[in-house]
């Protein structure tokens, strides 16, 4: 044991601190899910098996719009994308096998990859810190949405309570954090001209989609440097992403 | 039909995460490949909120009370309010804002 014990007694404290910041914020996806049409059941199944914040929040979001399932779910897969390149960098300080690997990916999100990526040269807090964070993350993540999903239900016609207006706020603050460098806000407003001009020819969902491959385009073809100040060191993964 | 979006997506992810701890990971560091994968969530987010915020039935574009709901949770994320306060300043925005009859 290399970690010392007020060390581990600071990483767990801090684990909690994050599953319950993200746990409230479950309460607001579980009420978002139940605005969009998918009942209590379905919310719960996505934070359990699903469990990628963002990847959830758009996947009813496209649902709750009218778009397809096929929209749905490739919407869904290419935000949870970085969770792939998280896996990368857990792997070799995580080193587990079998089921325990298996548990370890389904628990590499933003928050438990954040947290482990803080103690770069102490593999043993890093694990400690992966493992708390993924573990307290996903029960209060699940238990919140439960909570909102319930509660949300109770609540009757969700433009009444603005929930409607919940979910883009909800994608403004999933967005807010990552708009770090000039070349990423360049690439926010493209994408939301092109999904807003799209989006009365084509069907619900698509334009989400086309708005993010031309937005991505955009943003590798233009290199002025004003605009990438820092964006070519931004692919590491940092502490600052703070969704789940 | 959600169904099949719920369980589709979730294995999907879910297949993702295991990607990331099975595959050597010289494959996946290409300097192009990580950039995409920066600029990606932010266009997709950026999107998800315009189409949530502006598209009514059909597609077209409207402005109602969804558009001060996010305004509102702009203002309050400048002030580094926390996720939830964001969202439910966001929500009683626009429930207060149709309550009042200024915006459908």
């Amino acid at each position: 044991m290399s970690a010392s014990d007020p060390n581990r007694s600071a990483i767990i404290r801090d684990s909690i601190g994050i599953g319950v910041a993200t746990g409230a914020y479950g309460i607001s996806f579980g009420a978002i899910a139940i605005a969009a049409g998918l009942d209590v059941w379905q919310a719960q199944v996505l934070s359990g098996l699903m469990f990628t914040g963002a990847s959830q929040f758009a996947l009813v979001g496209v649902l709750g719009a009218g778009g397809g399932a096929l929209v749905a779910i490739a919407t869904a897969a290419l935000l949870g994308l970085r969770n792939t390149f998280y896996g990368l960098h857990m792997a070799p300080i995580i080193r587990a096998r079998g089921f325990r690997r298996l548990t370890a990916a389904q628990l590499t999100i933003d928050e438990s990859t954040g947290m482990a990526v803080r103690y770069e040269n102490d593999d043993e807090s890093a694990r400690l810190a992966f493992w708390a964070t993924g573990l307290s993350v996903f029960i209060l993540w699940n238990l919140g949405t439960l909570l909102g999903a319930l509660g949300a239900g109770l609540l009757g016609e969700p433009e009444t309570w603005g929930l409607d207006a919940a979910i883009p706020a909800a994608f403004l603050a999933l967005l807010w954090p990552r708009l770090t460098t000039g070349r990423v806000r360049f690439v926010a407003a493209v994408a939301v001209v092109i999904a807003l001009v799209c989006s009365p020819f084509l069907a619900p969902g698509v334009p989400v989609l086309l708005a993010g491959a031309g937005a991505v385009v955009v943003g590798l073809l233009i290199n002025d440097r004003s605009l990438t100040a820092r964006a070519e060191g931004s692919g590491s993964i940092t502490a600052e992403d703070e969704t789940p | 039909m959600i169904w099949l979006a719920v369980v589709g997506g979730s294995l999907s992810c879910y297949a993702e995460k295991v990607l990331g701890f099975l595959v050597p990971e010289r494959i996946l560091t290409q300097p192009a490949l990580r950039k995409v994968t920066v600029l990606i969530p932010v266009a997709l987010l950026a999107a998800l909120m315009a189409i949530q915020t502006f598209s009514i039935a059909g597609g077209a574009i409207a402005v109602d009370a969804r558009l001060v709901g996010l305004v509102v949770a702009g203002i309050c994320l400048t002030l580094r309010a926390p996720f939830l306060v964001v969202i439910i300043a966001a929500a009683a925005a626009a429930a207060l804002t149709r309550a009042f009859g200024w915006l459908p």
